[in-house]
């Protein structure tokens, strides 16, 4: 059975995420220090809270250089809400912050206005539907499921703006598409909640660790 | 705001480990154990969750903890909670649980600047006003513990207060109509509908998918229903497809 590091950096709960993944099958487990991910086979990086706090957090338990490591010899990473935000290189909440590079671009905040004018809510909170970004097919990634339209649950006030490359997804808010989901190779990036996005929600997991 | 996605919540009232059901908050009646009622509906399709511990905020203790532990287990989706919370370490703890959303009235109509720390501590999205509104001669009124304690506030402006203070959404209970399955108070949901931009959560007497329907035109962004669920009258698909015929969007 697969193990699955899920990093505890003291910011963000556990319990529906390492739930979903036992759901599918996995062995999920909380590592809070690189020792602790020596024999992970993959690494899910939560994260709820602010951009800078989070990367204060991860750096504090050693955790940066080895989530590179990682990275760098193909574990699969994933990286959900401030999680999957953590995977950019750098974040402009609370002035600007250094992420992890993964990913290449930065994460901004959420406008606050349709391009009509009309006021859109920040944070951003509900269902929304996801799609391929532009250039980019779902076919053979995890989301490949998602490509009947299927909804997912976003809590977020800040998006990331990904280099094309790594661009996989896109939502909507309003008439404004805002990044859903990045991926470069074995590093996945979602904004929105997979462990609370029902059975669609689940898919990705076990599709992304399988 | 445009955009606006119609959800459909199941409201799963608790006592201790049983799901409860009363009409206006009286004469509570034990359904079963909440968590087979809460992974029928996951499994129907149902958007979130509910959860209010009934008797918490009287007897001053919290027992939500272990349903929503339970609840965990098998139900991914989202999921607010609420009876007797009063402080921020409260909310962190049901947090902990599963719950990603905490519902407050008592201690929030007695310290309102609980509200902000809440908000403040895990997000507007996490801070939810619970409100219990009765009707009076020219408006209503919104009460604490379960519609039996007066707090002297106009139901509509404690809404607009809740917002400006940094509630992510309102979850307004009629408790006229609580339980009673005869329809919700739609100029209720009107009123407060116009003073808040947030999200308003229409809850109390929804007892047909049409009700769910009229609350939903009086400018609800969700319809919690308890009753019309729990007693057999309706699966989840049918409010949901009900709604969709009447041209709202809702998750498939």
């Amino acid at each position: 059975m697969k193990r699955v590091a899920v990093i505890d950096y003291g910011m963000s709960n556990l319990l529906s995420v390492t739930r979903a993944l036992e759901t599918c099958g996995f062995a999920p487990y909380a590592a809070d220090s690189s020792a602790a991910l020596s024999d992970a086979d993959a690494i899910v990086l939560l994260g709820v809270g602010a951009f800078g706090d989070g990367m204060r957090a991860l750096t504090e338990r050693g955790l940066v250089p080895s989530l590179r490591e990682h990275a760098a010899a193909g574990a699969r990473i994933l990286g959900i809400c401030l999680g999957m935000q953590m995977l950019f290189e750098y974040s402009e909440e609370g002035g600007r912050s250094e992420g992890l590079g993964l990913f290449s671009g930065g994460v901004t905040r959420l406008p606050d206005a349709d391009a009509d004018g009309a006021p859109l809510r920040v944070p951003h909170v509900g269902w929304a539907p996801v799609r391929a970004a532009d250039g980019r097919g779902l076919e053979g990634t995890a989301l490949a499921h998602l490509s009947v339209g299927a909804e997912m649950y976003f809590v977020h006030s800040f998006a990331a703006a990904p280099g094309a490359p790594d661009a996989l997804a896109v939502a909507l808010r309003g008439s404004i598409p805002f990044c859903a989901a990045a991926q470069r190779g074995n590093v996945l990036g979602c904004q929105f909640h997979p462990e609370k996005s029902g059975p669609a929600g689940l898919e990705i997991l076990r599709s992304f660790f399988a | 705001m445009s955009g606006r996605k119609i959800r459909l919540i199941a409201r799963l009232d608790v006592k201790d480990e049983n799901l409860v059901k009363g009409i206006q908050y009286e004469g509570l009646r034990k359904l079963g154990k909440p968590n087979d009622f809460a992974v029928r509906y996951y499994a129907g399709g149902i958007d979130e969750l509910v959860y209010l511990d009934t008797v918490a905020s009287l007897y001053g203790r919290n027992n939500l903890g272990d349903v929503l532990r339970q609840c965990a287990q098998n139900v991914f989706i989202p999921i607010t909670a609420g009876g007797g919370l009063r402080s921020t370490d409260d909310v962190r703890e049901l947090l902990r649980c599963g719950a990603d959303k905490a519902a407050i009235n008592t201690a929030a109509v007695r310290d309102p600047a609980l509200i902000t720390r809440v908000a403040d501590a895990f997000g507007s999205q996490c801070m939810v006003l619970s409100i219990q509104a009765k009707r009076t001669a020219n408006g209503w009124e919104a009460y604490c513990d379960n519609g039996r304690e007066h707090t002297g506030l106009d139901a509509v402006e404690w809404a607009a207060e809740g917002e400006r203070r940094g509630a992510g959404e309102i979850l307004l209970t009629s408790v006229d109509c609580e339980g009673l399955r005869r329809g919700m108070d739609a100029a209720l949901i009107e009123a407060v509908r116009a003073r808040v931009t947030i999200p308003v959560i229409a809850a109390g007497g929804a007892g047909s998918a049409a009700d769910v329907v009229r609350a939903t035109r009086a400018g609800a962004d969700a319809v919690a229903v308890g009753s019309l669920l729990h007693y057999g009258g309706a699966d989840v698909p049918a409010p949901k497809q009900t709604l969709r015929d009447d041209g709202w969007e809702v998750r498939r």
